[in-house]
């Protein structure tokens, strides 16, 4: 899966239709009075894929993720769900459904009546009804949990509720609008596997909302960055943070370190960064700056230094804690080091407006 | 940098402060001087004559003498069974209440639906206003003014004539039109607070599960908005149910309210006028508990 992915070129700009896009925007665009969520938006997203849209909020993706599911209709554009054209189709009409931040469960109706709900309305039987929510529970670790209410359930638990209501309609596309957003650390991680396992079970083409990064890069094929109401790069998770193409994808996707020399300006990320030893020899041809470290964070697993560099600019390098104690490593904060790193593990990033896709 | 010690003088133990201390510690005393003022007004003055009124009706009025005799008995409830005059009444009173109630949850559910989910804060805050108008003024005024509007040589009748049509006079039709007018905003705020807190998303859900809006509206916001719908139809029931004021001005038939009225002042007939008291009150506690079994206060 992901390396289909990572074959498709990163511009979606060529023009031929390509029969397997399960999701396909032509120009959209949509504002709320002056301000614009979406500025022209074009994307295409392949049957099966668990596709990310990522960005800050306000930057758009949500209002594109309503747009698909029908709660919005574009100002301009066209939304296209398998070759049909939907943009004037109303959410019932759309082979679609949405899990919502907040869940969105019916507190009125038992578990089993929320998850045969979509059923119900599309005319299945009692009896079908049954099996297929009782199997769709299943699917999300939630057997037997069928009378009982919203309310009496956990907020993890409601999510997987919600997920369950959506995928046993077997939708064409299952849109999330950032589903983790209200569960814990732990909860979240766990959750992200087991939306990784369900999606890779049923083959449904997730285009999920979320603006944490890291969220984006574990789960994706693929994955949109979003900003002010453009995409900056569409891409698969690694090139996304080994290649970034803008300024803007380099600082969201990870930690931003840019400089700039000799006119152009590059990326290097802060774990391909070294921490040259006193008197210690660099590798040949590695580029080697000196600068004094201003401040040192300790993670844990990891420490940050903040390293001004001489040359202009700062960088962060990160250091895992193989032998060092939490003691050396603070002690080295104002002190005098030299960094290196391989020139090929600098991209240079070109700014905002010099991808394809955007103009 | 140079270290500076600050001094904090002792905090000082004034009356007030010792006595904050002393709540503090205390949570109970703390609770029941909440709690005393009110709950002295609700057990003596509301309580009580409650329950004084549940006694004066198992006492009973000596027919000779016309003073009351305060040994307890039922026969002011054998009176109102076996006279079939209270029974109509009874049923007509409840009739009426019912037909209100109807009407107005009829009427005041698309308002409040625009006002909760359509309208923009602007045009919501001016119906608001709008609404609770006719609040402000005078209950006498408003039912005076349906007299003049419903009267043989009224304005219904002269708008109504040209088409050859007649109004309904005074009589039940014309109870039923003015009790409605009159409770109505008590059925619409309720409902639009109950409406305006459903979440957008549910009806958003509804839709992307594949239902229409006639099935959203069945399904979701019918079933979450019954309680706001049974909060305002207690108002719009129970205030019909008590009323003695607009049957006596636009009809010429009676309500329970006119018989309690006409027992307390001119028979004098205290205790009868007791027992018909408690009939308003038995039917709004059948009324509360059916609500209650429809599961009308469960999902609040």
């Amino acid at each position: 899966m992901s390396t289909q992915a990572r074959e498709r070129p990163s511009e979606a700009g060529e023009d031929a239709p390509q029969p397997a896009a399960d999701v396909r925007l032509e120009g959209v665009r949509k504002s709320f009075g002056d301000v614009v969520a979406v500025d022209g938006v074009d994307l295409e997203i392949d049957q099966g894929e668990f596709f990310s849209l990522l960005g800050p909020s306000g930057s758009g993706k949500t209002t594109l993720l309503r747009i698909i599911a029908g709660f919005e209709r574009p100002d301009d554009g066209t939304v296209w769900l398998a070759d049909v054209d939907v943009t004037n189709k109303a959410p019932f009409d759309r082979d679609v459904n949405t899990v919502f931040q907040d869940y969105a469960l019916f507190p009125h109706m038992s578990i089993s009546e929320n998850v045969e709900y979509g059923l119900k309305v599309k005319g299945v039987g009692k009896q079908e009804r049954r099996s297929r929510a009782e199997e769709a529970l299943q699917m999300v670790r939630l057997p037997g949990y069928g009378k009982r209410k919203p309310s009496q359930l956990s907020g993890g638990q409601r999510q997987r509720v919600a997920l369950a209501r959506a995928i046993v309609n077997r939708p064409r596309v299952l849109l999330l609008d950032e589903p983790l957003g209200a569960l814990d650390l732990k909860l979240r991680e766990e959750m992200q596997i087991e939306l990784k396992r369900i999606q890779q079970e049923v083959g449904i083409t997730f285009v999920y909302v979320t603006h944490d990064q890291e969220e984006a890069l574990t789960m994706s094929d693929r994955l949109a960055v979003f900003n002010n109401g453009l995409i900056e790069q569409i891409a698969a998770p690694a090139d996304v943070y080994e290649r970034p193409a803008t300024e803007f994808v380099a600082g969201f996707v990870g930690v931003s370190n840019v400089l700039e020399r000799e006119g152009q300006r590059f990326v290097v990320r802060p774990e391909k960064i070294r921490i040259l030893e006193q008197g210690e020899e660099p590798y040949a041809g590695a580029h080697v700056e000196s600068g004094q470290v201003r401040d040192v964070v300790y993670v844990g697993m990891v420490t940050r230094y903040i390293v001004d560099l001489e040359a202009g600019g700062q960088l962060t390098v990160v250091r895992q804690n193989l032998e060092t104690s939490s003691q050396d490593v603070l002690e080295a904060r104002g002190a005098q080091v030299r960094l290196e790193w391989r020139p090929e593990q600098t991209y240079e990033i070109g700014e905002r407006g010099q991808m394809e896709e955007d103009e | 940098m140079a270290s500076v010690t600050y001094t904090q003088p002792p905090p000082r133990r004034s009356p007030g402060r010792r006595f904050a201390a002393f709540l503090y510690r205390h949570p109970r005393v703390q609770l029941s001087l909440l709690l005393a003022t009110p709950l002295g007004w609700l057990v003596i003055a509301y309580l009580g004559s409650l329950a004084v009124l549940f006694l004066a009706a198992f006492w009973r009025l000596d027919p000779f003498t016309a003073d009351i005799v305060k040994d307890p008995g039922l026969q002011n409830f054998q009176t109102l069974l076996d006279n079939p005059v209270y029974r109509e009444i009874t049923i007509r009173t409840v009739k009426i209440a019912a037909a209100v109630t109807i009407t107005d949850a009829i009427l005041a559910f698309p308002i409040a639906y625009y006002m909760a989910r359509v309208a923009t804060p602007r045009v919501r805050n001016l119906l608001v206003v709008l609404i609770l108008m006719p609040l402000w003024s005078s209950y006498l005024v408003k039912v005076y003014a349906w007299r003049v509007i419903l009267q043989e040589d009224g304005i219904l009748n002269w708008a109504l004539g040209p088409f050859g049509l007649h109004g309904p006079g005074f009589g039940e039709i014309a109870m039923w039109l003015v009790f409605s007018y009159l409770w109505l905003p008590y059925m619409i705020l309720p409902l639009y607070a109950g409406l305006e807190r459903i979440p957008d998303s549910l009806l958003e859900a509804s839709g992307d599960l594949g239902a229409r809006a006639g099935r959203t509206f069945r399904t979701i916001v019918l079933p979450l908005a019954l309680p706001a719908v049974v909060a305002g139809s207690i108002f719009t029931f129970s205030l019909t149910l008590g009323d003695f004021i607009t049957p006596n001005l636009v009809s010429s038939v009676q309500f329970i309210g006119n018989v309690v009225y006409a027992n307390v002042g001119v028979a004098n007939n205290l205790p009868l006028a007791a027992a018909f008291a408690t009939v308003p009150v038995l039917i709004m506690i059948a009324y509360l508990l059916l609500a209650k079994r429809l599961g009308a206060f469960e999902s609040l």
